[in-house]
């Protein structure tokens, strides 16, 4: 069975991406193959819903730190998607009313965690380790900082000249590691499509 | 065709290098960042503790979900070599598909070292379908689950700050590696060995997932090597006037 699984997720690999070459041959046949691959991808987000369900409820059920709030998350989650999603529907007023006054607020407030602990990282750096790219991406980054900064008399004279100049380093950097990037997934999807690794559970 | 052409290039090159590589295996320079995963693979299993393995959100319908299969490749053959251990790993993951085959992989594993009874599904876990979300639902595992190290590999954001803070409030060790730009700059700052770029594709290669992890690698040094070859011969070109 596991080998005519793998047949069959290399096979619709294969013609996925033979689809983008040979669009007129092979596109119908590629965008059906999509279609149902959305189709199980929308399932696999009520398993994994599931998953999370059946994850907090043994946190409870086991008396592990934390199982209360556990508890909580699966009512709210029974609350939203049975009583709000399914019942009232996901564009009524009181579902618009649940995002805005509920996960909103909790999104920025995470964002807010975030600033800080991007400062406090950046303040500790050079206690986890002092070597010169340590050095060089702190003094880059304050640069930066202070050559974007806004200050009631306008733009500091010369900055975007600096900018532009610092700009070319770093952009050739971002591009020199999108294209190792690119490489590593190009050789990590040859892999699967070789059935060298499986994923979906080959051995 | 361009395209086309380097496809079938890596192809080629793959297979060839794989049964070259099965034949005699390289040397892979080192990486310090995964010379401390290995050392803490092998302490969670002699002291009793839990790995975290994160996957991030990579979406396996866009080029994102590359980095997430090079992060279900290393899983695997972590899963073997923890299948010994009174604490199985506990994988989180922040999209739905990604978390059913983290499941899979954890299975896999098992069942390939002869140890399928180990496997529990509620260790392959989906924790959040935003990235907040899935990192405060993963915050929880860095925090209370007897975790000795975070292996973070896949696709994440800014929200990689929260996991590596909670990692370093636990003292816990944090093996982290993305393929997006925000990210890696995150953990160049708060890991003690980051990794950078491609680095994290090599993974595989040094968990010893095989000779076909090696020779991606080796292709991956070829291909680079053409890439630098042709920018070099365009700005030439250009700067001879031939190219406009």
């Amino acid at each position: 069975m596991r080998v005519v699984t793998a047949a069959f997720a290399i096979a619709a690999g294969i013609i996925v991406l033979l689809g983008y070459f040979f669009p007129a041959q092979l596109e119908p046949l590629r965008l059906l193959l999509l279609d149902w691959a959305v189709i199980i991808a929308g399932m696999a987000v009520l398993v994994g819903i599931f998953n999370l369900v059946a994850v907090q409820m043994d946190k409870f059920r086991t008396r592990q730190k934390g199982g209360v709030y556990g508890i909580i998350l699966v009512v709210s989650l029974l609350i939203t998607f049975l009583g709000l999603g399914v019942w009232v529907g996901p564009n009524a007023p009181s579902m618009q009313f649940a995002m805005n006054a509920i996960i909103v607020p909790v999104e920025a407030s995470l964002m807010a965690i975030l600033a800080i602990t991007l400062i406090y990282a950046s303040i500790r750096i050079l206690r986890r380790r002092v070597d010169v790219m340590s050095i060089v991406f702190l003094a880059v980054a304050m640069l930066f900082l202070i050559l974007i900064m806004p200050t009631p008399v306008g733009p500091i004279p010369g900055s975007q000249a600096v900018l532009d100049f610092l700009g070319m380093f770093s952009e050739g950097g971002t591009r020199g590691l999108l294209i190792g990037i690119a490489l590593g997934t190009l050789l990590t999807g040859l892999r699967v499509l070789f059935g060298v690794d499986r994923p979906y559970g080959g051995s | 065709m361009i395209a086309l052409g380097l496809l079938v290039l890596a192809a080629l090159l793959f297979v060839g290098l794989t049964f070259w590589r099965r034949r005699s295996p390289g040397a892979l320079r080192l990486i310090e960042a995964y010379e401390r995963l290995n050392r803490s693979v092998g302490l969670a299993v002699e002291n009793g503790t839990r790995l975290h393995i994160s996957l991030g959100r990579g979406n396996l319908f866009t080029a994102r979900g590359g980095s997430a299969l090079a992060g279900l490749a290393m899983l695997r053959r972590l899963a073997e070599r923890t299948s010994v251990s009174d604490r199985p790993p506990v994988v989180t993951s922040g999209d739905a598909s990604l978390a059913i085959l983290s499941q899979d992989t954890l299975q896999s594993g098992y069942r390939a070292v002869g140890a399928e009874e180990q496997y529990r599904f509620t260790t392959g876990r989906l924790t959040g379908l935003t990235p907040f979300s899935y990192a405060g639902g993963a915050l929880p595992t860095i925090h209370d689950e007897n975790v000795s190290a975070n292996i973070v590999i896949g696709d994440l954001g800014m929200e990689a700050a929260l996991l590596a803070e909670a990692s370093d409030r636990e003292d816990t060790s944090l093996i982290a590696a993305s393929d997006n730009l925000s990210a890696q700059s995150i953990f160049f700052a708060s890991s003690q060995e980051p990794l950078i770029g491609e680095e994290l594709y090599a993974a595989g290669a040094y968990v010893g997932a095989g000779a076909s992890h090696e020779a991606s690698l080796n292709v991956q040094d070829i291909l680079r090597w053409l890439i630098i070859l042709a920018i070099l011969a365009g700005s030439l070109l250009k700067f001879l006037g031939v190219l406009i």
